[in-house]
């Protein structure tokens, strides 16, 4: 097996064994047992009420807005399992002696930081992608609505999670452990306090908010990805629910364009050229 | 023979501070060479640039691979066991060994029944015992050790000088970072002196061990003659015999290993 395996694998197996794992599925399946509590509560609610609401279609903006929610609760979750996943990757190891044996082998800097990210960016995708499904086939079970895309917020927040990941991974190469935590969240929710001013802004016809909320979905991806999600859940609906919808919570979400992706992809490969170059530099 | 570690006019500079000015040294294949110094000298500057874990301003250093490397605070994952901590080893350095190169690995350390052992419930020296089968994974041309046996009880560091001996005989080059003279003293073929950023003396312990005056006993007491040497027993000997001194033992006094570090790192 190469060293980026062999890394990955021990780093994945260290989760394991510190019950890290137990300890998110147990919280997770709370979090999904709340969420279907109140998906059914909201959904009885909707009925009660339908015969007032005219063209809108109740059930799709209770849904839209619910799973909304879930993917809110499901990109935050995601975050946090990234971050300390990896955020005294490098200078925190290496200040416990923990690194020095491993870079002694012959193992690149780069190689390492592949590995680490692989194996904190996989656990990370593959748990948003489990917990959005699950959310929405709740959503569907409590309510009968289906989105209009699934594959493409699943994703979108798979690539949210492991950008979150290469951040905070970078972060470990020049910042200790707690500031580098501190750090992320910061910007983690930065990006999600300017994509509410950009909903806010939408609704307002404000052009500086939207200005603000573009600019910050450019530098924090994770951000815009997340907001394409929310777009993509409701992508075909038009007329009055559609209206219904943009004043809620989530509604303004924008759906990122056709460059979202590679830009994406770009900032990952960034963020990861400069981890290198900063580990490179670093002495031990 | 070429030499497995060889290093010339190495500097490194942190900040303001320069840690190594211009240090030369190498290493033959089985040789066994201490490195000694006072706090802050720059032997862990030295070792960690020697391992790459650190990047020098100045200067080259060739080292044959693959080595193994045990730093003065090192760590291992506490979850994990001794087997589980070599075999991560064996995969990194693409070892073969497999189970055969683990146990003997820790047999030679004297952690032979520790095999399924957690690292977070070892002892600190058996912590550094590990540390050592750890640093020998893959059979290392070069091993720096960095003190090596400061957690060691007497019987540890017994073993760890015996295992140093057994690595001299398989051609194995060790470079020995220690605070202890008298370990290095009995194992080392040669000794480096560094003293702020530089060697300030080298050369076998017999070589640095200077004559230091020739004692004689006689009937009237111990006396000692400075500035003698072997060369000048018999001159007075006969001298004495020749004055009506009854001599009952002679003895060529040596500086020690310690006279010799603290004589080359004051006058640093």
């Amino acid at each position: 097996m190469s060293p980026v395996g062999t890394i990955a694998r021990f780093a994945l197996r260290e989760s394991l064994r510190r019950r890290v794992f137990t300890v998110v599925f147990i919280l997770t399946v709370a979090f999904l047992g709340l969420y279907g509590l109140g998906v059914w509560q909201a959904f009885e609610a909707t009925d009660e009420f339908a015969f007032e609401t005219g063209p809108v279609e109740p059930e799709v903006v209770a849904g839209a807005t619910l799973l909304g929610l879930a993917c809110f609760g499901t990109l935050f979750l995601g975050a946090i399992l990234a971050v300390f996943l990896t955020l005294g990757a490098v200078r925190g190891d290496a200040e416990r002696g923990l690194l020095q044996p491993v870079l002694v082998r012959d193992v690149s800097r780069w190689s390492y930081l592949l590995a680490r990210w692989a194996a904190a960016a996989s656990v990370c995708a593959l748990y948003v992608i489990v917990v959005f499904l699950a959310a929405t086939v709740i959503t569907w079970v409590a309510g009968g609505w289906w989105p209009d895309r699934v594959v493409q917020p699943a994703l979108g927040l798979a690539l949210g999670v492991a950008l979150l990941a290469a951040l905070s991974l970078a972060g470990s190469v020049v910042l200790s452990s707690a500031a580098n935590g501190i750090a992320v969240f910061m910007a983690f929710g930065a990006g999600l306090t300017a994509g509410l001013l950009g909903q806010i802004g939408e609704a307002l016809g404000s052009g500086t908010l939207d200005t603000v909320a573009d600019v910050a979905s450019w530098a924090l991806p994770f951000e815009a990805l997340y907001q394409s999600g929310l777009s993509a859940l409701t992508a075909d609906t038009i007329g009055f629910t559609r209206f219904a919808i943009d004043l809620g919570p989530f509604g303004g979400a924008e759906p990122g364009g056709a460059l979202l992706w590679p830009w994406a992809l770009v900032y990952l490969a960034a963020v990861g050229a400069a981890a290198r170059w900063a580990f490179g530099r670093r002495d031990l | 023979m070429a030499p497995v570690l060889a290093a010339s006019g190495l500097t490194k500079r942190y900040g303001r501070t320069l840690a190594l000015r211009g240090v030369d040294l190498h290493l033959e294949a089985g040789e066994l060479v201490g490195l000694l110094g006072p706090n802050g000298a720059g032997k862990s500057t030295l070792t960690k640039i020697a391992c790459g874990l650190v990047r020098h301003d100045g200067g080259t250093i060739e080292v044959a691979r693959p080595l193994g490397y045990l730093a003065e605070l090192f760590r291992f994952p506490d979850w994990c066991t001794a087997e589980e901590l070599l075999t991560l080893h064996q995969e990194l350095t693409r070892s073969a060994g497999g189970a055969a190169e683990r146990a003997e690995l820790l047999e030679l350390v004297g952690l032979a029944d520790a095999t399924r052992v957690r690292v977070g419930a070892m002892s600190k020296g058996m912590q550094q015992r590990l540390g050592i089968a750890q640093a020998l994974v893959g059979g290392p041309r070069v091993l720096l050790l960095d003190e090596p046996t400061s957690a060691l009880d007497p019987a540890g560091r017994r073993t760890v000088r015996a295992l140093l001996e057994e690595l001299r005989r398989r051609e194995v080059a060790v470079l020995l970072n220690s605070h202890l003279l008298s370990e290095v003293e009995l194992v080392c073929d040669r000794v480096v002196i560094v003293a702020r950023g530089e060697v300030v003396a080298a050369g076998t312990p017999a070589e640095l061990e200077q004559p230091s005056g020739v004692e004689v006993e006689t009937a009237g007491g111990v006396r000692v003659i400075p500035n003698a040497g072997r060369q000048d027993v018999p001159a007075i000997v006969r001298d004495l015999v020749a004055a009506g001194e009854e001599v009952y033992g002679v003895q060529v006094r040596r500086s020690t290993l310690e006279d010799a570090y603290l004589e080359a790192v004051g006058a640093a």
